[in-house]
């Protein structure tokens, strides 16, 4: 059913229909509206799940790690440095092949302290063995819980997933979304199967130490289930597509690809923005057009390589640097057009929250025209 | 006692005459096979559970040095939600429980979760080498708190870890040590059948980060509560109750020559200011908790 509803409340609505059993988080801006919407469901009894108050993210995403391994399909959501706080234990749970879902409201890093949204967050733990998909509008923030958890849960993949979605932009936002119903969702997506489980009935040891003999084989299964995930992804997100009409069996998303001299890459709720951009500058005979990452782990490699084929010049927008190098999608993107010439050029953009308009879009696309890029755009120089 | 094959088996890698691996057979024996074991980081961890063996007869997860606490409470809300009735029982070294870990355990306790926390204490980080935690006892040598020309070890007298938890309004609260085995495991079946969040902390004597030898290890353990340094009691709701009485309580000497970790205080000359201080310890204790026999 179509609602008006904010970002946050989407998500909540949605993570309601995945029937988690155990939720753990802490508030945080701009997360909050999703675990207190949580929060009032489960105080209705509208959600049948134990919903621990933690003292900290650090435990939150603990709890859940423990509730997972005893056997429920667990629930958090966090940004910026309560992530931080987590990032030992987001190692632990893909180490011992927990498929939490976690919603990221994305938001920049301090210091300075900063509220407002960049993807630096999740960004920096892409590396955690965590899938992360990045989600355009509400829409797209809501139906990715629903594949995230059907993705992570597979025995074929069996790995924590990140949903992330841009603070403020899109979770304080209100747009038309549209939410399954329970017994649709309820079909799509089948209780918690678990592989591996604390249960006295059949006691068995998880998170072993395990020296240099087989260290290295744990790390390499986490690997070769990345690279499963994406077949099952593909097959999740065509489902989805056949039983909701939203197809998300892609990756990435062109947009007025086809004949394009030049492309923009971006992740999240920047694209709406490139695309509409895209529309102004197609009218200027302008042939252009946008790659919408939709999965930045496992980085689907192979599509960029294919959707890029055809052009001359690519622009990322990365909302995120890693300082000492370059915007992290651009070294993605890179890396998949090794050898093919394309040139890559990198757009540090909207760091801390900062507004993107059309005409900045369109900015970066007269820089990337005179091959002047791999640079923080927009930056106030009188201030510096 | 009727005997059962043990729970914690044998063929782990302790040194021999290790008290946290004998506390581990002990407690296993006082929880009973229907019950899931949440580890921290450390010496048990590692001895314990080298993939592809492990020494546990239960369900056993370790994730993390400081997160043991946080694990237990979600899974006893993901057992309490599948309708499922497991013992939770997380068992930590000093370190996990006094230092790192306190944010996670105060938590926990604090939201009342149905779990028994027990911490083997051998007073020290035994896993990166002997280093202090706050658990180390005043004077004691370790690698981060050495004797020396201007320093006589450990500065500081151990945390009272029992007292902060039983003011979390823990619902039961003991101390015990792996020298006394009847009354650890009966403290153990006591505390699992408690609702609430329980805390357990044994004395586990470590011969190797102590220095004594192994055939030792009981005598060690019994010398600690028989000089008064260590004191076995029970609280519940806040209230101490049953304390183990002492007849003719020996000095700390004998206690403390026992071990190279005090051998500073001995040699090349007695410290009898130091030894005072530490006699004044166990006095203190005995006056708190009443444990002289009179
Ligand atoms: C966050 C973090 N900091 C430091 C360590 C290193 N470390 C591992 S075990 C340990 C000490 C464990 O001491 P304790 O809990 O007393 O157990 P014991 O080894 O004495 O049995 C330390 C410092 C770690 N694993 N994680
Ligand atoms: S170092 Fe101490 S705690 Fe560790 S195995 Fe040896 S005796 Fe046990």
């Amino acid at each position: 059913m179509m609602e008006i509803l904010e970002g946050s409340h989407a998500v909540a609505e949605a993570v309601k229909r995945c029937r988690p059993q155990v939720i753990a988080a802490y508030p945080i801006t701009p997360q909050t509206h999703i675990v207190e919407a949580l929060a009032s469901m489960v105080a209705d009894c509208e959600l049948d799940a134990d919903y621990i108050c933690v003292e900290s993210e650090f435990s939150a995403l603990s709890a859940c790690l423990g509730a997972s391994a005893a056997g429920s399909r667990v629930y958090s959501a966090t940004t910026s440095q309560g992530l931080a706080l987590m990032f030992e234990v987001c190692f632990n749970v893909a180490g011992m092949r927990q498929p939490i879902v976690m919603t990221i409201a994305n938001r920049a890093m301090g210091a300075p302290l900063n509220i407002w949204n960049d993807q630096q967050d999740s960004i920096s733990l892409r590396d955690a063995g965590w899938m992360q998909f990045y989600a355009e509008d509400n829409q797209e923030a809501s139906d990715l819980h629903y594949i995230a958890y059907k993705v992570a849960e597979d025995h074929d993949v069996l790995l924590p997933a990140m949903v992330c979605f841009d603070g403020f932009i899109l979770t304080h936002t209100y747009e038309p979304v549209d939410i399954p119903t329970q017994e649709e969702i309820d079909a799509f997506l089948p209780p918690y199967n678990p592989v591996n489980i604390l249960d006295a009935k059949n006691p068995m040891s998880l998170g072993m130490y395990a020296t240099p003999d087989y260290y290295m084989e744990f790390r390499y299964e986490i690997e070769e289930a990345m690279k499963r995930s994406r077949k099952i992804f593909a097959e999740v997100g065509a489902e989805f597509g056949e039983t909701f009409g939203r197809d998300y069996s892609g990756m990435v998303e062109g947009y007025r690809l086809d004949d394009a001299d030049t492309a923009f890459v971006a992740m999240g709720s920047i694209c709406g923005t490139v695309k509409d951009a895209i529309d102004e500058m197609r009218e200027d005979g302008k042939k252009v057009g946008l790659l919408k990452i939709r999965s930045f782990r496992p980085f689907p490699s192979e599509e960029v390589k294919a959707s890029l084929a055809g052009v001359s010049k690519v622009a990322v927008l990365d909302k995120n640097i890693s300082l000492g190098q370059k915007g992290a999608v651009a070294l993605e993107v890179k890396d998949a057009l090794y050898g093919t010439g394309t040139e890559v050029l990198d757009y540090i953009i909207a760091l801390g929250g900062r507004d993107v308009r059309k005409r900045d879009v369109r900015a970066v696309a007269d820089l990337a025209e005179k091959g002047i890029g791999d640079r923080f755009y927009g930056l106030r120089t009188e201030v510096l | 006692m009727e005997q059962e094959s043990e729970l914690f088996e044998c063929g782990h890698r302790a040194c021999g005459g290790c008290g946290p691996a004998l506390a581990a057979r002990l407690i296993l024996k006082g929880t009973g096979p229907n019950t899931i074991v949440v580890a921290s980081t450390g010496c048990m961890e590692v001895f314990s559970t080298p993939y592809p063996e492990t020494a546990w007869g239960v369900p056993w997860i370790h994730s993390l040095f400081e997160n043991a606490a946080a694990v237990a409470s979600g899974i006893e809300s993901s057992l309490k939600k599948q309708g499922r009735d497991e013992h939770v029982v997380c068992i930590c070294g000093d370190g996990a429980t006094f230092d790192i870990g306190v944010l996670c355990i105060s938590g926990a306790f604090e939201r009342g979760h149905d779990i028994t926390y027990i911490c083997y204490d051998n007073e020290a980080y035994m896993n990166t080498g002997i280093q202090r935690s706050g658990a180390t006892p005043y004077d004691a040598n370790t690698t981060t708190t050495p004797a020396g020309k201007c320093s006589t070890g450990n500065p500081r007298p151990k945390k009272d870890l029992p007292a902060i938890l039983a003011a979390h309004g823990a619902s039961y609260v003991a101390t015990a040590s792996m020298a006394y085995p009847n009354d650890l495991i009966r403290k153990v079946q006591r505390a699992v059948n408690t609702p609430g969040s329980n805390y357990i902390q044994v004395h586990a004597p470590c011969c190797t980060g102590w220095g004594f030898d192994g055939s030792q290890t009981i005598k060690v353990g019994r010398l600690a509560v028989e000089t008064g340094l260590w004191v076995n009691y029970e609280m519940a709701d806040g209230e101490v109750e049953h304390v183990r009485k002492v007849a003719n309580r020996k000095p700390v000497e004998e206690y403390l020559e026992a071990q190279k970790r005090f051998r500073h205080l001995f040699r090349p000359q007695r410290n009898e200011e130091e030894i005072a201080k530490i006699q004044a310890i166990a006095d203190h204790n005995a006056m708190a908790f009443g444990v002289d026999r009179k």
